[in-house]
């Protein structure tokens, strides 16, 4: 679970009061419990950079000496494909208040959460469509919420993204769809191209003679969704988003996208972040799942501890799940 | 501050805004043409949509003006018996006015509404974010192929709205005042001399009329790049970001018009 305040010591704590065991918990401290319960990987890599940030702050006697690091800027996690730290957004009103999360290499994030409470957002900011107000946001290490447009986009190469809408070029074939970041950013021949493209849409379960030169409008919604996969993993992206990716899709292709997230996940250890309101699905193919709700995560853990959890909020969110 | 004012505060903040957006667009654009990568393919494409495709509305239209210029020209002329100027009144008109003028009317009402409906589509079904996210720039991949292509296609179809809509005049003034061909041919030619050259050899008349349909390229096609790429709204946004384009173009067709002929006619001093 991540503390959504890693790197704000406010000084020596205060003794915490003993609570009473027979005392009922609000729903409050039953989420606490749920966020000190999860994820202790993230939170104990967090504490010691906060830890030693601290220490180093306290030691330091030397006006002249390097620049010590900041508490509050405690950099990326190790071995974090993905990070968010203390992430600040708003345009008219605030969207995002202290969104931090991780994902490690081969983990599926499921972004959850009710409708216009940023989760495609947050997508945006991962792909640096979007500059966050405040905060960090890491890829591969590398802070790209500085970034330029321009440096951003050899950023979003190692990326793939799948759209809600599948976003397919409508006025090129499936077959130039996929191969459009290949002719983009490698040096591929024509024949390496096509061979690049069948495997990618065999990877998705499509046959490449029927579809590859059938324009985007003459898909079904799902095989759109395939294409689209296709597409953003052909260039053998290391990271996948996914905004939505079973929306709209009846229950028989919502199962396929979904073993599709997986597959990928377990045959190319591709790590995913997936914006979805499908838990079912969620509950399938993540390894985490977030829950955004009023501008922040409410919980971040896996989809045991979030179906054990005892938090009204996530109960109701749940439904009859 | 009374909430009135607060908005009209906003409103022009608003427009501000907007308007910085459009200059940078702008720059952007003419900036890229001279980056790498370069989009010949979808230059092509875009040449052929902007100007082969044109051409039969420029024709049309410049025939037609041609001839009822001349036809129009004609009874006033023929009042005073000075039939034989009518290779000069229509030149003139066709080549410093009408023809630049016309051409960019014709291309704002049908390629800049176009570009803006498809780029406007491409906004709201994602496909714009889709090209950000596989590593594409869209003002590289989209913008600059655009404004290149009219930059150069613009004035290619304004020699030509020219050219017939000069023989649409030598129709009329053949057949209706029965002056010759071959006079109206001198007339013309006298016409383009007599404003003087520059460099020694070209014409005043063909700078003026080049350099004006070169400007109106640009506008055309920035003008529906700013609104296809900031259409909101769905099919509804990608409606009004046409309509939008087309009006703007063609207001600032009209406009920045009479402002190129007053700065031309100052540097362009006929000897």
């Amino acid at each position: 679970m991540i503390d959504n305040e890693p790197g704000a010591p406010s000084g020596p704590a205060a003794p915490p009061e003993a609570p009473d065991p027979s005392r009922p918990l609000d729903a409050g401290e039953i989420a606490d419990a749920h966020e000190r319960r999860a994820d202790d990987v993230i939170r104990r890599k967090q504490e010691e950079r906060v830890r030693t940030a601290i220490q180093s702050e306290l030691s330091e006697d030397d006006a002249d000496a390097a620049p010590r690091p900041r508490a509050e800027d405690p950099g990326p996690l190790e071995d974090a494909v993905i990070e968010l730290e203390r992430v600040y957004l708003s345009f008219d009103r605030p969207i995002l208040e202290d969104v931090s999360f991780a994902a490690f290499p081969g983990e599926t994030v499921v972004i959850v959460g009710e409708s216009g409470t940023g989760k495609s957002t947050t997508l945006k900011l991962i792909l640096r469509l979007l500059q966050p107000d405040s905060g960090r946001v890491y890829v591969s290490g590398n802070d790209i919420a500085g970034l330029s447009f321009t440096e951003a986009l050899a950023v979003r190469q190692k990326m793939g993204m799948v759209f809600q809408s599948a976003a397919l070029f409508d006025s090129m074939t499936v077959f130039e769809n996929v191969a459009y970041p290949l002719r983009e950013h490698t040096d591929l021949d024509d024949d390496e191209i096509e061979a690049r493209v069948r495997q990618k849409l065999e990877f998705v379960d499509l046959t490449p003679d029927e579809v590859m030169d059938r324009l985007p409008a003459e898909l079904s919604g799902g095989m759109k969704k395939r294409v689209g996969i296709a597409r953003g993993m052909a260039n053998n992206a290391e990271i996948m988003l996914y905004d939505e990716p079973t929306s709209g899709l009846d229950p028989l292709t919502t199962a396929t996208i979904t073993r599709l997230i997986m597959k990928l996940q377990r045959e190319l250890n591709v790590t995913s972040i997936v914006v979805s309101h499908d838990i079912r699905s969620a509950f399938r193919m993540g390894t985490h799942i977030a829950l955004l709700a009023d501008r922040s995560i409410r919980f971040f853990g896996t989809p045991e501890e979030m179906a054990a959890s005892d938090d009204r909020y996530i109960r109701d969110f749940l439904g009859g799940f | 501050m009374p909430p009135i004012l607060d908005r009209l505060n906003d409103a022009a903040k608003r427009k501000v805004l907007a308007l910085q957006d459009y200059f940078i667009l702008a720059w952007n654009a003419l900036r890229f043409i001279f980056a790498r990568p370069f989009y010949g393919g979808d230059l092509v494409q875009q040449m052929d949509a902007i100007g082969v495709q044109s051409l039969g509305i420029v024709l049309l239209t410049g025939f037609f003006t041609g001839m009822v210029l001349a036809l129009q020209s004609a009874v006033q002329l023929q009042t005073f018996g000075a039939s034989m100027y009518m290779g000069r009144l229509v030149s003139a008109s066709m080549i410093r006015e009408l023809g630049p003028v016309l051409a960019g009317l014709m291309v704002a009402g049908r390629v800049g509404s176009g570009i803006a409906a498809q780029l406007g589509s491409m906004k709201v079904t994602e496909q714009i974010d889709a090209l950000n996210t596989l590593g594409t720039d869209p003002i590289k991949k989209l913008v600059v192929p655009r404004v290149l292509a009219a930059l150069i296609m613009l004035p290619v179809l304004t020699i030509i709205n020219d050219c017939v809509g000069i023989v649409g005049g030598n129709l009329i003034a053949q057949f209706y005042l029965d002056v010759p061909t071959s006079l109206y041919w001198r007339t013309v030619w006298e016409q383009v001399a007599s404003d003087g050259f520059v460099l020694r050899f070209i014409p005043n008349d063909f700078v003026q009329g080049l350099t004006k349909p070169f400007v109106f390229g640009g506008i055309i096609s920035i003008t529906a790049c700013y609104f296809g790429l900031n259409t909101t709204g769905g099919t509804e946004g990608v409606g009004i970001s046409t309509t939008r384009t087309v009006v703007t173009s063609s207001i600032l067709i009209l406009v920045l018009d009479y402002f190129l002929t007053q700065i031309l006619l100052s540097v362009l001093v006929a000897p």
